[in-house]
């Protein structure tokens, strides 16, 4: 649908088609060269994964080896790691958490957004203010706290504290400023729709974009996350993939093989990459959406 | 805490009532996983609290000693500005690079070919975990590596060129993997906020025949305002936590001589020894400084809209 | 918007599913009766494979991972590993070692394993028992054990606190092809006098570096070399004191680089390893058995291993590189049993000589290595040569008193801030030297001066 729209813009647009041309070669130019800058890195790890260990320590190879298979039987029967209990624990976490901190970053982006009340600014403030705390800050006060609760090796510390997500929320806040108007809200409740079915009938669709954006924010952010979950885990069977990247990196000098540790990163990157291209195609008709809107 | 107990005072705002019961998840959250820690930091800072070996020393109270430390023995001011250099040299390319790109994907007229396919590559070497990014750098700016070869068959160096014992070198080289890693996260959010951009207002400049420069001004950039403002502060805040790309390429020492530490890699020094006390005060001073920046970001970007 | 809502439940029931199969696997965890279980921390599975592989009685659980555990004389043996990254072994250990006394029964840590360069912290503690009054090994059990291996874990009141089965003897590995070049001959006996002493190492350095070749890899090469042969400790009266051997690397590293005796390289990085390909031109490295066997590319074409052309000899002076030591917990219930797993793994002949053949390892036990020295066992690597000979006169030539618990971060961050001397970007040693105080002070805030 969108398409008609560029037609016509076509048309009128073609008496000053000379510098128009010009910029559209140099915007395809630079887009491929980024493109190409972005790839290279994926290419350069599949290479690493298709040659043995000593090639890929020496320096980096323009062409893949033959390496593959026998590294990804390296990591499949080796024996101190079992990559698919660590894939679903990963799926596990990332997931609970993406969602959890994006529902309730939304929500409580919409209580400060569509409500009064008194002290919403002080909160407001608040809010922005926690979101400078480093996570390294609070790290040894995480820690002791999970502990003298007894929650090692216990998902729980790393996934119910994302609810409090306060870059999350700032940007969901800042999205429903540019976008959600009260008067919409104000229409469902004159309908006779509860708060809560307003939020979520409401509010949360037109939010699609910006929530999309998050989940793939959120999801990699969790997926990659080293820091927290070292803290904590140290059962083999609930260790996420991070954590049993360290592990093979780690290993003894007798079984150490960098091919088979890029096999594992490979591995860990695959699943994230289809989560992303899932949700990246909503960034996309998102952007497409916006030129439709009148 | 002191806003719910006004809240509860005023019961004239029915529906206001909603927005407090909305924000409890968030305040629970908060209270029981990042308040606690935070005020154990923070006590932590006036005491002398390490260990030594296995053996605990304190907790003694030592009042403000521990930032008088830190603000005047240990070189505070020098790994800020190892963290802002560092920081600066992947921003910029990155600010400017995604405003670009951009509004050249908002822009019709330009008929980007495959501007789906460029919108979804831009992300991804974010999907690449930093410490694994780090691991490429390092083999392809090492000594024997591939850029080294290519210069000296290029004939540019005839000697091998050691990046990461020039400072310049291997701080460019940090901004540029904080670049490459973040530029795409922030295409998306620009491009996510242009689409609240109505293209009648383009189509009307256009008409008006003003000039793709001016159109950027006046009309893309103020509506994309509150997002800039995101990723400006987001950004920043995360650069002043940077950590993990130049602790891995300087192999955790801030080589070549102190020259790429940075203040969170400080901070995990004390953490080595446990020692609460200092890194309390390390963390507590991080906060203002974070603080003050912030503020500064959002006074001036705030100030245009009134 | 449906899809989306579609999408993201899906994602969620995912997500039970996945919480619901891992929450049972959780839940296995040990049907162990009270006072038969023990529990042994590691941070890699080296310690729980040579058991799997080498200890009589004991039955593994699972082959392929050896750190699932097994039974042994009726006791389940449990291993909880932790990485070494970021220091996050030693952290857990720590905080297990602080809470022994809190626990009982299975609950409490029985046996743990530590590594050279930290090895001196956890002996100095009072959470790590005494071998010989604790747990029960005797002086004849010990006997044939390697005096440097016990030195190394014998705290300031001369209490033995760990035992090993392996000894990390190192030698000068050398390329034949250019000592025969630039010596005129590869025999070790011939090498051997070019590089007696350092003042004669440093003549041939002269030498290599005329026939255009480098002496050495890179700066850290001589390091262990001379820091295993110090007079002085890191900390004099609780103060950091640089020993006069050290400052002696120092001054041949900084003299090498300038001179284009080395090639610039810091340990394990790519440039490192250039030495081990036959164009690298490097003369030699200095290593212990398992960096031969393990770390030089032996097995790859074009490396000057594959054809076995290097050699070894004994160097300017004796030292000893990595080892990983077995240590029992103060409060453990079951001293008995990890008295018998000590004893098996650290004293029995002939479990020691099957991990010799077997693992290539060098193991800790004077008289079976002395008796391997004469036998037939040859290295392919080395040109047929038998190595023992030149490790054993190097264990017993090493002496290790002045060892404190502040060693590895001071080795560490001593080499890291020499390193940026030598390569220019320290105009001076007193520059570097002030970077590393204030590292030093940062990890060890107790020996910061008191002001």
């Amino acid at each position: 649908m969108a398409k008609k729209k560029i037609h016509t813009y076509d048309e009128k647009g073609i008496d000053k088609s000379m510098s128009i041309h010009a910029r559209r070669v140099v915007a395809h130019v630079v887009l491929v060269f980024i493109s190409i800058m972005c790839l290279f890195w994926f290419y350069m790890l599949f290479v690493n994964c298709t040659r043995p260990s000593a090639q890929v320590t020496s320096g980096f190879h323009a062409l893949p080896g033959n390496y593959f298979m026998k590294n990804w039987k390296s990591l499949m029967n080796a024996g101190n790691i079992d990559v698919w209990q660590g894939l679903l624990n990963s799926l596990f976490v990332a997931f609970s958490t993406c969602i959890l901190s994006v529902y309730f970053s939304t929500l409580t982006a919409y209580a400060i957004h569509a409500y009064n009340f008194p002290g919403k600014k002080a909160i407001y403030t608040f809010i922005l203010a926690i979101m400078m705390i480093p996570t390294q800050v609070t790290a040894l006060g995480f820690v002791k706290l999970c502990r003298d609760m007894g929650y090692e090796n216990n998902y729980i510390p790393l996934i119910v504290p994302s609810i409090a997500a306060p870059v999350t929320f700032f940007y969901l806040k800042q999205y429903m400023d540019s976008t959600l108007s009260l008067s919409l809200i104000e229409a469902s409740r004159i309908d006779g729709s509860s708060e809560f079915r307003t939020f979520n009938r409401i509010a949360l669709p037109l939010m699609k974009p910006a929530i999309a954006v998050q989940m793939i924010f959120g999801f990699v952010g969790n997926w990659n996350n080293y820091f927290t979950p070292a803290l904590l885990i140290d059962e083999p069977e609930k260790k996420t993939l991070p954590l049993l990247i360290a592990t093979l990196r780690g290993s003894d000098w007798q079984s150490f093989d960098m091919g088979k540790v890029y096999m594992l990163i490979a591995f860990s990157i695959f699943p994230v990459i289809i989560v992303y291209l899932i949700f990246s195609r909503y960034i996309v008709a998102g952007v497409a959406l916006g030129g439709v809107k009148e | 805490m002191a806003a719910n107990s006004n809240g509860r005072k005023k019961h004239s705002v029915t529906k206001g009532k909603w927005g407090i019961i909305f924000l409890l998840p968030f305040a629970v959250a908060f209270l029981a996983f990042q308040l606690y820690p935070l005020a154990y930091t923070i006590y932590n800072s006036f005491f002398e609290n390490y260990r030594d070996g296995l053996t605990q020393v304190g907790p003694n109270w030592v009042g403000l000693k521990n930032y008088k430390e830190a603000i005047f023995e240990a070189d505070l001011l020098k790994y800020a500005g190892n963290t802002m250099i560092m920081w600066v040299i992947g921003f910029i390319p990155q600010i400017l690079v995604s405003l670009l790109l951009a509004s050249w994907f908002a822009n019709n007229r330009l008929r980007i070919r495959g501007a789906s396919f460029f919108k979804t590559i831009i992300y991804m070497p974010n999907l690449i975990m930093a410490s694994a990014f780090s691991m490429l750098f390092f083999a392809l700016f090492s000594k024997v590596g591939p850029v080294n070869g290519l210069l000296q068959s290029l004939h540019i160096i005839d000697k091998p060129f050691v990046f990461l014992e020039n400072i310049a070198a291997t701080r460019i080289l940090i901004g540029f993997m904080n670049f490459m890693m973040w530029f795409g996260n922030t295409t998306i959010l620009l491009m996510a906020g242009i689409m609240g951009i109505d293209t009648a207002l383009f189509e009307a400049a256009e008409v008006d025949g003003a000039k793709p420069g001016q159109v950027f001004r006046q009309i893309t950039l103020p509506i994309l305002r509150p997002i800039l403002l995101y990723v400006a502060l987001t950004s920043m805040i995360g650069g002043i936590q940077m950590f993990d790309v130049p602790q891995i390429l300087s192999g955790g020492t801030g080589g070549p001589s102190d020259h790429t530490t940075t203040l969170i890699m400080k901070l995990n020094n004390h953490l080595y020894s446990k020692n609460y006390g200092m890194g309390g005060a390390l963390s507590v001073l991080l906060l203002v400084i974070t603080s003050i920046l912030s503020l500064i970001v959002f006074k001036f970007m705030v100030k245009k809209e009134d | 918007m449906k899809r989306l809502v579609k999408l993201m439940s899906l994602a969620l029931v995912l997500t039970m599913i996945v919480g619901m199969v891992s929450a049972c696997g959780s839940k296995k965890d040990d049907n162990v009766a009270e006072g038969k279980l023990i529990v042994i921390r590691c941070w890699n599975d080296e310690f729980a494979k040579r058991m799997r592989d080498h200890l009589p009685d004991y039955k593994v659980k699972n082959k392929d991972n050896a750190l699932e555990g097994g039974t042994y004389k009726g006791y389940t043996i449990k291993f909880i590993q932790v990485d070494n990254k970021d220091n996050a072994y030693q952290n857990a250990l720590d905080e297990a070692l602080g809470k022994q006394s809190s626990k009982k029964g299975n609950e409490l840590l029985d046996m743990f394993l530590s590594e050279a360069d930290y090895a001196a912290k956890y002996v100095q503690a009072d959470a790590t028992a005494d071998v010989k009054g604790v747990v029960g090994l005797t002086d004849a059990d010990l006997a044939n054990q390697y005096q440097y291996t016990k030195d190394a874990v014998t705290d300031d009141k001369g209490v033995l606190k760990g035992v090993s089965w392996q000894a990390c003897p190192g030698g000068l590995i050398y390329n034949r092809e250019i000592a025969k070049a630039v010596l005129g001959s590869d025999d070790p006996a011939e090498v051997q006098k070019a590089v007696a002493d350092w003042d004669t190492f440093t003549a041939t350095a002269q030498k290599m570096k005329e026939a255009g070749y480098a002496m050495l890899s890179g700066y850290d090469d001589t390091y262990r070399v001379f820091s295993n042969n110090v007079t002085t400790k890191w900390v004099v009266d609780g103060k950091i004191n640089v020993d006069a051997n050290i400052m002696k690397w120092v001054e041949q590293t900084k003299e090498f680089t300038e001179k284009g005796y080395n090639q610039g390289s810091t340990l394990w990085a790519a440039e490192w390893e250039k030495g081990f390909y036959k164009d690298g031109g490097v003369f030699c490295y200095f290593g212990p058995a398992w960096l031969i066997d393990f770390c030089m590319k032996c097995d790859q074409a074009g490396s000057v291993g594959i054809d076995g052309g290097w050699g070894i000899t004994e160097g300017p002076m004796g030292f000893f590189w990595g080892g990983t030591w077995m240590h029992a917990a103060t409060g453990t219930d079951n001293a008995d049993i990890v008295k018998e797993i000590m004893l098996a793994m650290t004293c029995n002949e002939t479990i020691l000589k099957d991990i010799v053949t077997k693992d290539n390892d060098f193991a800790n036990h004077k008289p079976a290595m002395e008796a391997m020295v004469n036998s037939d066992y040859s290295s392919k690597i080395l040109g047929g040569m038998n190595p023992l000979g030149i490790y054993c006169n190097g264990a017993s030539k090493i002496k290790l008193d002045c060892i404190t618990t502040y060693d590895q971060g001071c080795n560490e961050k001593f080499q890291a801030a020499m390193h940026d001397y030598f390569n220019g970007n320290f105009a001076t040693y007193e520059e570097a030297y002030a970077k590393f105080e204030k590292d030093i002070y940062e990890i060890y805030p107790a020996l910061k001066p008191k002001n």
